[in-house]
């Protein structure tokens, strides 16, 4: 017989016999018995069911773009403040600014009297890459995927490498003459860093 | 309830319907689209034949809901204060993006599942339409929705559901439970993060905790009993009951498994609360119990005193709507509202509460409650909770002043 199976395990053939009349109840009771006899109990597949294929290696390189902040996912190459300068000039000021002030995009650059991250009080304060990104490893990983707007994914890892040295510097996170690569980059400390917290909502009456 | 305002005048006023009417009844210079669409009304149907069956159906000329998008184009709301029920139709679902709507061919989509699994593997469309599949009723929310109703007018607002609220919609999603391509891979117990990431100019990616993965998150490629529409994530996107809007990765192309979050742009820089005490809350994803009144609402104005049906939606990302309480007097004294059938878990639910209008001034609320006993708070308490400049997850609740001319605007300040 056919192996049958519902996905949610909602299986049961029948329902609704509450609400039967007394007079449909035998008739009913014989129906369910014989095909009780002849239909599996419905059950969802335990194993895995064979569709899709492999990925190859290829495959797998092709997309793992992904850095992480403790620095896996980061390709080889380097690049200083001085060489992302000319770079984010050309790519990036028309919609960030010319020192990353903010234009038609986001602000990327400065800092908050004394650090401060009264965000949620102070709708004054910036908020910027030097104010509030915690990793600096998530400004390589969102550069390369997605910047510069008009032709995201286009940037090599010396130049990738370059803009986040530059913006760093002009954040006053980073020595104008730091070089960063896989491995100076995840040893990054961002200003913001200790300030984020997990979520501690969990519903009930509590408003958090 | 019959429609304070002509349906023209409303949605002209929220959307400028204008132009909007398609070409069954384009108007003429000169011409409202009301105008134009009855020009084409013979005096009596019931004396002439009408058109034929068509291939795809269209809305009366007469019914012009629309999205409303703005400058930027990288969002557009739904217009809930012309729908009834909980379903959004696909074409109103609200849309936010990164990097535009992307064109992709269903022939040359799939999806990569590789990191902690036995077996990277590679599902086209095909293959995963041939999983068991399952279909859901659940609402999906931007985290950035209703900041317009957090408190910062200080004056009563001419805006309407559409424009506080309209990043919310409820669609019946399609899919395969995430669970079972994670099976399918091999998912390693050690996995607890899952990378989600897109195929648009974006590359956009979020980190999800793998738990949701064996709970109820699907990827999905139905909405409505249709395929997905592009703005929705066609071919196939994550989809995470509950779960903040930009968690649930459209044009999904790759899951991977870990052991850590992957601290994207998006959950780090941009989808984070600041807290009043000088913290930022990280992967804040379910979006707590939240109503509106969607009417009376500006732009309507009441004709009259007498009977009218306040209507809204209610939803809560943590399960079923047990209550609505409705407030016609500012808050003073409650009454339960109706729910429709069904009430999802998840979902947008209905409420309806019948009031009598005396003609005077009035100040309408709802607050929700949902199944784990969370109560809406009003705009004060959650203000005190996440500080007025916080970011994202405004459900405080909304009250709308009637006055005695029958127009209804957004209340300002924090009641």
């Amino acid at each position: 017989m056919t192996q049958m199976f519902y996905p949610g395990g909602h299986g049961g053939f029948h329902g609704g016999h509450g609400s039967s009349r007394t007079t449909c109840r035998a008739a009913l009771a014989a129906a369910a018995c014989l095909l009780a006899a002849h239909v599996a109990t419905a059950q969802a597949p335990t194993a895995p069911l064979g569709l899709g294929r492999a990925a190859t290696a290829d495959e797998i390189r092709a997309l793992d773009i992904d850095a992480a902040p403790d620095g896996r996912g980061l390709p080889l190459g380097r690049g200083t403040a001085a060489e992302g300068s000319p770079i984010y000039a050309a790519k990036c000021a028309s919609c960030h600014g010319v020192k990353g002030e903010g234009g038609t995009a986001e602000r990327l650059v400065g800092r908050n009297d004394g650090d401060s991250f009264a965000f949620a009080t102070n709708a004054r304060l910036v908020r910027t890459i030097g104010s509030y990104w915690p990793y600096a490893t998530t400004l390589y990983d969102y550069t390369a995927r997605s910047m510069p707007f008009s032709q995201p994914g286009t940037l090599t890892p010396d130049e990738t490498y370059g803009l986040v040295a530059y913006l760093l510097f002009l954040n006053g996170v980073i020595p104008e003459g730091a070089v960063m690569n896989q491995a100076s980059l995840p040893k990054v400390a961002m200003p913001a860093r200790d300030h984020f917290v997990p979520d501690n909502r969990q519903g009930g009456p509590t408003v958090r | 309830m019959s429609k304070p305002f002509s349906v023209s005048r409303r949605q002209a006023l929220i959307a400028g319907a204008a132009g909007l009417a398609g070409a069954a009844a384009a108007p003429l210079a000169g011409q409202t689209a009301d105008q134009a669409a009855r020009a084409r009304v013979p005096a009596d149907p019931t004396k002439i034949q009408g058109p034929g069956a068509t291939d795809v159906g269209a809305r009366s000329p007469f019914e012009r809901p629309a999205r409303l998008s703005g400058g930027r184009r990288t969002s557009s709301q739904t217009p809930l204060q012309d729908l009834s029920g909980i379903i959004t139709p696909a074409d109103l679902h609200f849309e936010r993006h990164h990097a535009g709507v992307p064109a992709i061919d269903p022939e040359r989509y799939s999806l990569l599942i590789h990191g902690m699994v036995e077996r990277p593997m590679v599902f086209t469309l095909a293959e995963l339409k041939r999983f068991p599949g399952r279909s859901i009723i659940r609402f999906l929310e931007c985290s950035g929705n209703g900041g317009r109703a957090y408190g910062r007018d200080a004056q009563d607002a001419e805006v309407s559901p559409q424009q506080i609220d309209g990043l919310t919609s409820t669609s019946e999603w399609t899919g395969v439970p995430l669970s079972t391509l994670l099976r399918e891979a091999g998912a390693s117990p050690k996995a607890t993060w899952f990378l989600a990431e897109a195929m648009d100019a974006a590359v956009m990616t979020r980190s999800i905790p793998i738990a949701k993965a064996y709970d109820d998150a699907m990827i999905v490629y139905g909405q409505n009993g249709e395929a997905l529409r592009p703005e929705q994530g066609y071919p196939a996107r994550l989809f995470l009951p509950g779960f903040e809007g930009s968690s649930n990765v459209k044009w999904i192309r790759r899951i991977e498994l870990a052991d850590r979050p992957f601290m994207t742009r998006e959950e780090t820089s941009k989808y984070t609360d600041p807290l009043p005490d000088g913290t930022a809350r990280m992967f804040s994803f379910v979006l707590d119990a939240k109503s509106i009144i969607t009417e009376p609402a500006w732009p309507d104005r009441l004709t009259g005193p007498g009977w009218w049906e306040i209507r809204g939606l209610a939803w809560s990302g943590r399960g079923r709507i047990t209550r609505v309480e409705v407030s016609a007097d500012g808050g003073r004294t409650w009454m339960v509202a109706t729910l429709d059938d069904p009430v999802l878990p998840k979902c947008h639910t209905r409420f309806r509460m019948p009031w009598r209008w005396n003609g005077l001034a009035a100040t309408l609320m709802s607050r929700a409650t949902d199944e784990t006993g969370y109560v809406q708070p009003t705009t004060q308490a959650l203000i005190a909770a996440r500080g007025p400049s916080t970011s994202y997850h405004y459900n405080n609740i909304r009250a709308w002043r009637v006055a005695a001319d029958g127009t209804v605007r957004l209340a300002g300040g924090t009641i």
